[in-house]
């Protein structure tokens, strides 16, 4: 197996598909002539033209709705925003047209829409632009919600994503786009299934869940607590909605304890979510109470060692595991 | 002008006392005599009554915490009333009376003492959840809450175990699924060291179960009465026959009332009437006096759950052996119910301690102080007795008179077991 980049496998997830399907077409700011703001889609305008790969002006609401429109006709669109913090002045198109049309329409008309963007925080954008919108999207019924940590995970799900008669909301990391990872052959043509978790690391001293972003926060702190003797199990959901509970519950009965690590705020999303249903589904199995590191509960400040202090880190991670499987 | 309402000292005996549960809650109405709270002392679960008229304004100890007398636990005032004057006077003793209140509880790794200023817990608004949340802490009440994982209580399911027995590591004394690994690991090794009954096994602490106020009570009244009392003891061995008989003839008499009189029934009534012959044993020290009682009321040792009570038979030398044993059997069952009022259990002038049914031949038992002697009854022995030279089966009993040395002397405590001695050999004497 080769070894590319995040961004390169998104890449070429959507090269792959526009390839297979003449449907699928990629729509959004710079996406066509600068290559992507994160040179995401870098070639495909050359590829596939300027009727498959479409420039917007600054105007998420209009091309969210278009692409909504277009879906209903029959194609399948991919709307690119530039990250999701821009998507808050989409959110009606969102949740009220995409989300619904399905079921109001009784079924007669599919949405195949992906919204794909970078999301949650990067160095230092601020407040209003770091933002890890996966409670705001997970919460809607009638939207699934990918958030691929790997390469690998990241064009296997996008694949699937495209091919879904369902709109949608796919979470990709800012932070990682230049993160390496083994990738199958482009011909291998690999769908990773939505609802299938992925443990990451086997163990039977915790489980810890994470994705995106923290995800690899996780794994760090699985590897310190190693060698306390402390075996971590990090079970990545890999799509939030559908959420593979099954998977997680299971690994929670073999550890007995639960550690959830996420970005998004601390209050209610799938984190809590999470929570929730284990404490439910293993409650006979729970050792210890469920513990959650999360980003803390204010708005991201600017200042970079604020910021830090704010974004789940190793030794928070540490700590919990360390309260949940009460090591001190 | 509202008050602070102090825990009152229910009987003479009590230091502290556990507000077993609130009958009252904040906000109701009291009326003098009013049921406020139930309080487990170190006697009975006795009533608390309200002295005052008003309105509950303020619980300060919820339910479970033990106390000493005197130790605020309500405020009684006007509806409305501001007590926060009164809420400030009481944080500030608050801290002081928490270490008179909860002394330093026994090791038990669960059992944080909770300061008497701790918030009192919410009491349900509606009046039906009063019974209910009664009943609740009566649950909790036979020791403390075991704190548990959910992984913990069902290997504890699964292996049959009494958690009690296991040591919490976690927060709180919480156990946790290492504490129960350990304690497995331990359990399967000591049983597999008594199947081979190896010379070393697994060896594990004790099981810590925190006493009752009961429990403490016997410790602390038994310690003071073996510490300060000068026991001396005096064995004597009488013939069991004629009380035997005179007990037969009795219930033969009784069969058409379906009733019967026990051994210990006539005992308690020998005991009775020799103490009216020789009545100084029927006395107690008082300091820089002795008290020589004027009744004779006799202290009958019952055997409850966890301990052991004194029940009172008042007046025993004069009331008939039916009397007595009517008497004995409904304090004896309400004993072991824990239904005794306090004069049930006071005020005694003599102990007859019997344990006789368990095959015991003699014992010496521990005074119960202010009480000047006790008497401790061994079993009934069927053996070869020299009757007239002659060897014939007989009926023996031996008792043992456990003497206050301040009171009773050995001549006199000698006396009275000759004197017993006689009524017991030729119970018609009694009626003398």
């Amino acid at each position: 197996m080769r070894s590319i980049r995040y961004r390169e496998a998104v890449r070429e997830a959507l090269l792959e598909e526009m390839d297979r399907d003449e449907a699928v077409f990629l729509m959004g700011e710079e996406v066509g002539h600068y290559q992507g703001a994160y040179k995401v889609s870098e070639g495909l305008l050359a590829q596939f033209g300027e009727k498959r790969v479409i420039d917007t002006p600054i105007a998420e609401a209009g091309f969210a709705g278009i692409g909504i429109g277009a879906a209903m006709t029959g194609l399948r669109p991919v709307i690119e925003f530039m990250t999701w913090n821009f998507s808050f002045v989409a959110f009606d198109q969102i949740i009220s047209n995409a989300a619904k049309i399905y079921q109001m329409s009784g079924g007669k008309i599919t949405v195949p829409i992906v919204f794909r963007g970078p999301n949650g925080a990067a160095k230092q954008v601020g407040a209003q632009h770091s933002h890890a919108v996966s409670p705001f999207y997970v919460s809607i019924p009638g939207i699934w919600v990918a958030i691929p940590s790997t390469p690998r995970d990241a064009k296997g799900l996008l694949k699937t994503a495209i091919r879904d008669d369902n709109p949608v909301v796919f979470l990709e990391g800012e932070t990682l786009y230049n993160v390496k990872g083994d990738v199958p052959e482009t011909d291998d043509d690999e769908l990773i299934p939505f609802g299938k978790a992925r443990i990451a690391r086997e163990g039977d001293g915790c489980t810890i869940v994470a994705w995106g972003s923290p995800y690899y926060t996780a794994l760090e702190a699985a590897e310190e607590l190693a060698k306390d003797g402390i075996e971590c199990e990090v079970v990545d959901p890999r799509t939030l909605r559908p959420l593979d509970i099954e998977t997680i519950v299971e690994s929670v009965k073999k550890t007995n304890r639960c550690v959830i690590v996420h970005e998004h705020w601390p209050y209610g999303g799938p984190g809590a979510e999470i929570a929730d249903q284990v404490q439910r589904r293993a409650f006979d199995y729970l050792d210890a109470p469920i513990e959650r590191v999360a980003s803390l509960d204010l708005p991201m400040p600017y200042a970079t060692n604020l910021e830090t202090l704010v974004l789940p880190t190793v030794p928070r991670v540490v700590e919990a595991v360390r309260k949940a499987t009460y090591a001190r | 002008m509202a008050k602070i309402i102090g825990l009152p000292k229910l009987s003479p005996t009590m230091e502290e006392g556990t507000l077993a549960a609130w009958v009252k809650k904040e906000g109701d109405a009291v009326d003098i005599d009013d049921l406020l709270a139930e309080v487990e002392t170190d006697k009975a679960t006795m009533e608390f009554r309200s002295f005052d008229r008003g309105v509950l304004l303020k619980i300060l100890v919820p339910a479970g915490e033990t106390l000493a007398p005197d130790t605020p636990v309500a405020i009684i005032g006007k509806a409305g009333e501001d007590i926060s004057a009164l809420l400030a006077e009481v944080a500030s003793q608050g801290s002081q009376a928490s270490t008179q209140a909860a002394p330093a509880p026994a090791p038990a790794p669960a059992s944080a003492p909770v300061p008497v200023n701790t918030p009192p817990a919410p009491m349900p608004a509606h009046a039906s959840s009063a019974v209910h949340e009664m009943t609740q802490r009566a649950v909790r009440r036979e020791g403390e809450r075991v704190l548990s994982s959910p992984l913990v209580r069902r290997m504890a399911r699964e292996h049959d175990i009494e958690l009690r027995a296991v040591i919490g590591t976690g927060p709180k004394g919480r156990i946790i699924k290492r504490d129960v690994e350990s304690f497995l690991a331990s359990g399967a090794a000591s049983a597999q060291a008594v199947s081979q009954s190896a010379s070393r096994g697994a060896r594990r602490g004790p099981e810590i179960v925190k006493a009752s106020q009961m429990r403490k009570t016997i410790a602390r009244r038994l310690t003071e009465s073996k510490q300060t009392v000068p026991h001396f003891y005096l064995t004597i061995d009488v013939d069991a026959g004629p009380l035997w008989d005179a007990r037969k003839k009795m219930n033969e008499a009784l069969k058409k009332q379906e009733r019967k009189v026990s051994l210990n029934d006539l005992i308690i009534k020998a005991c009775a009437v020799a103490l009216r012959r020789v009545p100084a044993v029927n006395a107690s020290w008082a300091g820089d006096a002795i008290h020589y009682h004027q009744v004779v009321d006799i202290s009958v040792a019952v055997s409850v759950p966890d301990g052991l009570m004194t029940p009172v038979v008042r007046d025993a030398d004069v009331l008939g052996v039916l009397e007595i044993n009517e008497k004995v059997r409904d304090l004896a069952k309400r004993a072991r119910e824990k239904k005794l009022a306090l004069d049930e259990m006071q005020n005694g002038t003599f102990s007859i301690s019997n344990l006789g049914m368990y095959g015991i031949e003699e014992f010496a038992a521990v005074i119960n102080p202010p009480e000047g002697a006790l008497i401790a009854i061994g079993t009934v022995r069927e053996e070869p007795v020299v009757k007239d030279g002659q060897v014939v089966p007989g009926r023996r009993m031996k008792m043992t008179l456990s003497c206050d040395h301040r009171v009773v002397d050995g001549a006199i405590g000698a006396q009275y077991l000759a004197a017993l001695k006689k009524l017991i050999e030729a119970p018609l004497n009694m009626l003398l």
